[in-house]
């Protein structure tokens, strides 16, 4: 099973995790990534390419599934207006054994921060700045490549 | 074709979409850039520097310099900053 979503509600940790656990996998692996309060950033606004976004990331979870064998793999992406503490993202994947869930969640979560197109700025009271892209997160993306890094 | 701009390119255009009709002569996602900065100083200034630029052709990520060939629509955006 494979389910994306990209919506401006909050995102429910717990109906999310409790559906991948119905498919019957000896393993599910998650990450969520959550607004900070870095420097004084008071909000966080995504953005994003709608259609575009949904298809780019049901092509890596379609990914996952195949290069880890997954019984399910979940990505829901908030989008709007944040503050520090709010939840922007949860990966899960579900798998027979840990290893495939664990490594599966790690690509989905690096591949999507290059390749699914969203847009944050950070808030600091009356200054808005969008974020650039980190060096780091295209390291990050790279190590699933087999061969060179692109 | 239609035309979409995303994050900091969609605010100093100060439009997110616009349909045009680009001349014969332009070819590539690079050319089509170079012409649009024509249309005004906000276009100037966001497709300005094409180290900072990021495209898609029908919605799936392509280089500066492919074709646009039969494109229905085009996006221009800074590099992607989600998760």
């Amino acid at each position: 099973m494979i389910r994306v979503s990209v919506d401006p509600a909050p995102i429910d940790i717990g109906t999310e995790l409790a559906g991948i656990e119905e498919t019957g996998a000896g393993a599910v692996a998650s990450f969520i990534g959550i607004v900070r309060a870095d420097d004084g950033v008071s909000g966080m606004e995504l953005e994003h390419y709608p259609g575009m976004t949904e298809a780019v990331l049901c092509d890596l979870a379609e990914q996952a599934m195949t290069r880890w064998g997954l019984l399910s793999a979940v990505i829901v992406h908030r989008v709007g207006l944040m503050v520090p503490g709010d939840r922007v993202v949860l990966v899960a994947t579900a798998a027979a054994h840990r290893r495939e869930a664990l490594d599966a969640c790690a690509f989905l979560i690096d591949k999507l921060k290059t390749e699914a197109p969203f847009w944050k700025r950070e808030i600091r009271g009356e200054d808005v700045r969008w974020v650039a892209a980190r060096a780091g997160d295209g390291q990050a993306a790279a190590r699933w490549t087999d061969g060179s890094p692109d | 074709m239609r035309l979409l701009y995303f994050a900091w390119v969609r605010e100093r255009i100060g439009a997110g979409e616009e349909t045009v009709e680009p001349p014969e002569a332009v070819r590539t996602v690079a050319d089509l850039a170079a012409w649009l900065r024509g249309r005004s100083p906000g276009h100037a200034d966001a497709l300005g520097d094409p180290t900072k630029l990021r495209a898609a052709i029908d919605q799936r990520f392509v280089s500066l310099e492919s074709e646009l060939g039969p494109a229905k629509e085009v996006a221009f955006f800074p590099p992607v900053t989600g998760g």
